[in-house]
């Protein structure tokens, strides 16, 4: 299953979005990064891999690393989210960790089922997760262009771990590329 | 039908006796209410929700603070409703790490529904096979003074599925406010730093 990346006019840095978010995640000293992969997550998930200061956890449920970041945090550590959006259902409840304790919660989410979806499977969750994030009680800042991956991010890493609680950041899937199984865009 | 002769308050009483720096997390409903009959503490960390999380939350503990010994105590309810999360925790190797599971095949808090370990599900086994450093089933006295020895010393991440009575016991709750279990928890943890993160 490839993944196509389409071409953006911006420049380099500004197309090596995964790396900008990663580079947030160090400035905001990020210690723990939970993951269930998604291929638009594919490079930041190399980069926090290859990074030794970062304690790198795979997910076998979204869900987890809710309470992962919590503890993390009750240790003294900053943790954050990677997943599609596809998994945000299954964090519903264990955002009370957030919104009851206060405890900060970093997201980055990619969103499927939206631009140009060819899987309908995806399409409920994906409409419903900005919404469904809301009534969570996490803050939502949506990235539509590569060359705002640093702003966008930084933004919501200060929403989390300096105002307390919950924050997404949602990946259009427009700028990810709309993944095709092989067909040529 | 369960033959377990050990008693889910004095397990937990003998588990946290002197329990030194160690940290806690204390999954929903009767485990917590056991931690905190066994002594309310800052460093024990009681959930009044998040079902299915308490292992986790004691994984992020355990990576955040990798010289502290961390113990998280459950029920079989609330483990089953996160069984991922052992595989998730034996992919890190935590060696700080001790689950011990409070085993009484009952959902306690809603009626005492049979769980899936009254129909044979072998929680130790499902730690085992994902790769836990060991796991074993205690069902008596002398093996609770080994779970405390492993809690203590033992390489983790370990895992103890404890055998316990059925009997309700009189309710003890911890604090119910969440922000304020975490602040506390942070500041005997980290010192009064803490807040200004």
């Amino acid at each position: 299953m490839q993944r196509k990346i389409s071409k953006t006019p911006a420049g380099a840095a500004a197309a090596d979005w995964p790396g900008q978010i990663y580079r947030v995640l160090k400035s905001h000293r990020v210690g723990q990064v939970s993951y269930v992969p998604d291929a638009g997550h594919k490079r930041l998930i190399e980069l926090c891999h290859a990074d030794r200061g970062m304690k790198v956890v795979p997910l076998t449920t979204e869900e987890e690393g809710i309470g992962l970041a919590a503890g993390a945090w009750l240790g003294g550590e900053r943790a954050a989210l990677l997943m599609q959006s596809s998994g945000v259902g299954n964090c519903m409840n264990a955002l009370t960790l957030s919104a009851n304790c206060g405890f900060p919660l970093l997201m980055v989410v990619t969103m499927r089922g939206e631009w140009g979806e060819f899987n309908p499977w995806q399409i409920p969750m994906g409409q419903a997760t900005p919404e469904a994030l809301r009534l969570g009680g996490v803050h939502t800042l949506r990235l539509e262009r590569t060359e705002d991956a640093l702003e966008t991010t930084v933004a919501a890493a200060k929403l989390a771990f300096e105002g307390y609680g919950a924050a997404a950041v949602l990946i259009a899937q427009r700028l990810i590329g709309t993944k095709s199984f092989g067909e040529k865009p | 039908m369960s033959d377990a002769k050990l008693d889910r308050r004095k397990v937990v009483q003998a588990l946290l006796d002197q329990r030194g720096d160690l940290l806690v997390v204390a999954g929903l409903g009767s485990s917590a209410w056991d931690c905190t009959a066994a002594g309310d503490h800052p460093l024990t960390f009681p959930l009044w929700g998040a079902m299915g999380l308490a292992c986790v939350m004691g994984l992020g503990l355990a990576l955040a603070q990798p010289r502290r010994r961390v113990l998280v105590v459950t029920g079989d309810g609330e483990m089953l409703m996160g069984l991922g999360s052992l595989a998730t925790i034996a992919a890190q190797r935590p060696g700080n790490l001790a689950i011990v599971v409070l085993d009484n095949e009952r959902y306690g808090e809603t009626g005492m529904q049979p769980t899936h370990t009254a129909y044979g599900t072998d929680l130790a086994a499902v730690a085992l096979a994902c790769g836990f450093a060991e796991a074993k089933l205690i069902r008596s006295d002398a093996q609770v003074a080994a779970v405390r020895s492993g809690i203590h010393r033992g390489k983790g991440p370990l895992f103890y599925q404890v055998k316990v009575k059925r009997d309700a016991a009189p309710l003890v709750l911890p604090p119910r406010d969440g922000a304020y279990l975490k602040q506390r928890f942070r500041e005997a943890l980290i010192g009064k730093t803490a807040a200004a993160e």
